[in-house]
């Protein structure tokens, strides 16, 4: 590192450290959702990325229908984009555990390839719908532009706001899991799913909650993750890799550790990306991820849970 | 037949099966085929390997890998490593556009055909065994198991094509024209190509069949359907997972190399997570218990790909996506179990007109498992995710 100044890379340090944190802020509204549901039900969703897109294309929606027909609305339109980037993919989620995944449960293995199969007919439904070509939605102005504490350092405005909306969304996940009569029926039926059901909770419309529920948590990814990139038919595909070994690596069923994994895969990830290549970040966090695993096979932070 | 069949064809249902499979192969499909169709099916019979791979650690071990293209790539690697140095003098082309003067190290042994066969052969083992004790040791298992193989491919595919002037990158190795100077582009290449391919293809099964007939291969269901049973009786559960998924690896690898062989060229497309669930798919569609019914699977499902994505691109990921739902929710055994399925109805409803109309139909055979009797022999998986006992065979 003979060539930069300690300033320049404590610069550099905050710059990277910030975009991590904006990965961070996705990675972690994607591995809650499929978190609880994990946690939940041992129902493993590979379409979740497809949730997320359906989040990402309501905003997308709802920005387009903004500027054509009241553009006076554009910069308020997000505290609309988001609810419903939610409702959406809370809707779908809704109707998909119902048709699909409740004759599932108990086949672990079997959710997953059924819904990859309902990730690819999702890929292709959006590709008919919106067209294969990436879409990008018109930020409002008080979004762009950036922030400079010091002369070196710039910090995108819509960074900061995803990070609040992550911040809120993840406390507002803490408040019902933990003092919620919802919450308290998920904790129940996971650490006891029989004994729950004998004391007269529903176990089913729990699940079938506990399901839509997350998949509208990664439909207001989607929306966060219109802000800081485009949207194209399998851009969830992408990131589903990365958000299960964020799962997975956190420990299933724990919040606390799907914040710490994805805290630490995300900065990882983006503060070894300035020294080598991007790929080559990717491939290292991976496999120190993997690493982690083969010694704590159970995650970070493993909630014990009596079977 | 005159002679004592060996058991592992499985009696005289499984010879018909297996005839009926090489007539297929042998004679029908080049009889009804033109050299184009027959080159086609000779790289779904490639992909057919991977999928009777996956029969064996999947259906049978009950170790879900989303990572098979990874061994598939590897197989196939290194025989396009061999073939792309025959086809070069001295640097391959791909190397000197990326700047690279002097042929890396682990090129150099590719340049033997022997080397690059026993590479085949053993650089899926090994990474298969690497895996294996890594992941299996530690008692990972089930979906952490498949997310981490899932991962693996992720990481391959991004080596593969970071490391452009050492692999040729998102391009892969491509003009590949001769082995040991003979053109595997002629028509008459490309039939010889099918047949090495089918028969090879056969030989594998009669392996996998084998291997299912022995003690291992009771010890693998067993093993799928109570691992703690298994684990407390005092075998150690982790040494038999290693060994079959290594199995599985050696398959792919094979299947990868008559791949490349077949088509000329090989690259990062078929190594990544949808290469690696596509082998899965075909598994799955031609059922997850029968090595038989996972090649048919691999020609079903690739032939109706072509045909399709042709004339309806579009409506191809719909079809797939609907088929892949449909057959894990309600016909987890796949076509083979449905086939056993009709095939065992109707020789009940033959007996029963045979003999007396009310008599009940004799049970249906083949259950084969450590404490499996008072379980249901067929259909729904039990409670705790794991398969029910029945065997299919075709």
């Amino acid at each position: 590192m003979g060539d930069f100044t300690t300033e320049e890379l404590l610069a550099i340090f905050a710059m990277q450290g910030f975009a991590g944190l904006s990965l961070f802020s996705v990675l972690l509204l994607m591995a809650l959702g499929l978190a609880i549901i994990y946690g939940q039900m041992r129902v493993i969703n590979m379409a979740h990325g497809e949730f997320m897109v359906i989040g990402a294309y309501t905003t997308y929606f709802i920005s387009t229908l903004v500027v054509s027909q009241a553009p006076w609305f554009l910069d308020y339109y997000v505290f609309i984009a988001v609810p419903a980037a939610f409702l959406m993919a809370f809707i779908v989620g809704w109707i998909v555990e119902a048709v699909l995944i409740r004759h599932l449960y108990h086949r672990p293995l079997d959710t997953l390839l059924a819904t990859w199969g309902l990730a690819l007919i999702m890929q292709q439904a959006f590709r008919s719908i919106f067209g294969a070509r990436e879409v990008s939605v018109r930020l409002p102005s008080w979004l762009q532009g950036s922030y400079q504490p010091t002369l070196m350092i710039d910090i995108p405005i819509n960074g900061i706001a995803i990070m609040v909306l992550t911040l809120f969304v993840t406390a507002g996940v803490a408040w019902m899991m933990y003092r919620s009569r919802w919450g308290l029926r998920v904790r129940c039926t996971v650490s006891n799913r029989e004994m729950s059901g004998a004391v007269g909770i529903n176990t089913r419309s729990v699940d079938r909650l506990t399901f839509a529920v997350g998949c509208g948590i990664a439909g207001i990814a989607g929306a966060a993750f219109t802000t800081i990139s485009s949207t194209g038919p399998t851009s969830g595909a992408l990131y589903i890799v990365d958000t299960f070994l964020v799962v997975v690596f956190g420990g299933a069923g724990s919040l606390l550790g799907t914040m710490a994994s994805a805290f630490s895969i995300a900065q990882g990830q983006s503060i070894l990306e300035f020294f080598i290549s991007g790929s080559m970040a990717k491939v290292l966090t991976l496999l120190v991820v993997i690493g982690i695993l083969m010694l704590r096979p159970e995650g970070l932070f493993a909630s014990k849970v009596r079977r | 037949m005159m002679n004592k069949l060996p058991d592992f064809i499985g009696g005289r249902s499984g010879l018909l099966g297996l005839l009926v499979f090489a007539a297929l192969l042998l004679l029908v499909f080049p009889a009804a085929m033109n050299v184009d169709q027959l080159s086609l099916a000779g790289r779904f019979l490639a992909f057919g390997f991977v999928a009777a791979g996956l029969v064996l650690c999947w259906g049978y071990g009950g170790i879900l890998s989303l990572g098979q293209g990874v061994f598939f790539g590897l197989g196939g690697y290194a025989m396009a490593m061999y073939m792309k140095l025959e086809a070069s003098d001295g640097l391959p082309d791909f190397m000197r556009w990326n700047r690279i003067t002097e042929l890396p190290w682990f090129w150099e042994p590719f340049h033997s055909l022997t080397f690059t066969v026993f590479a085949i052969l053993l650089l899926p083992a090994a990474l298969a065994y690497l895996i294996g004790i890594a992941m299996f040791k530690r008692r990972v298992s089930g979906v952490y198991f498949a997310i981490i193989t899932q991962a693996i491919a992720v990481i391959t595919t991004i080596l593969i094509i970071g490391q452009q002037g050492f692999t040729g990158g998102a391009n892969g190795i491509t003009d590949l024209r001769t082995l040991k100077g003979w053109d595997i582009h002629t028509d008459s290449a490309q039939v010889t190509l099918y047949y090495a391919t089918a028969v090879l293809l056969i030989g594998v099964i009669l392996v996998g069949k084998w291997l299912l007939s022995t003690k291992y291969g009771r010890i693998l269901v067993a093993m799928r359907d109570r691992e703690d049973r298994v684990r407390f009786s005092g075998y150690d559960v982790a040494n038999f997972k290693v060994f079959i998924f290594c199995v599985a690896g050696v398959f792919s690898g094979i299947g990868g190399a008559m791949f490349t062989l077949q088509e000329g060229f090989m690259s990062a497309s078929f190594v990544g997570i949808v290469p690696s669930i596509e082998f899965v798919i075909f598994a799955a569609v031609g059922g997850r218990l029968s090595l038989l019914g996972a090649v048919y699977g691999a020609l079903i499902v690739g032939f109706a790909k072509v045909m399709f994505a042709e004339a309806y691109p579009q409506l191809w990921l719909f079809l797939i996506g609907s088929v892949f739902i449909v057959v894990v929710l309600f016909m987890p055994y796949g076509l083979a179990g449905l086939q056993e399925n009709l095939t065992r109805r109707l020789r009940a409803y033959l007996r029963r007109t045979e003999e007396h109309p009310s008599s009940t139909p004799s049970p249906p055979r083949g259950t084969t498992s450590v404490g499996a009797s008072n379980r249901p022999s067929q259909g729904e998986p039990d409670a705790d995710g794991s398969l029910s006992t029945q065997e299919v065979r075709s």
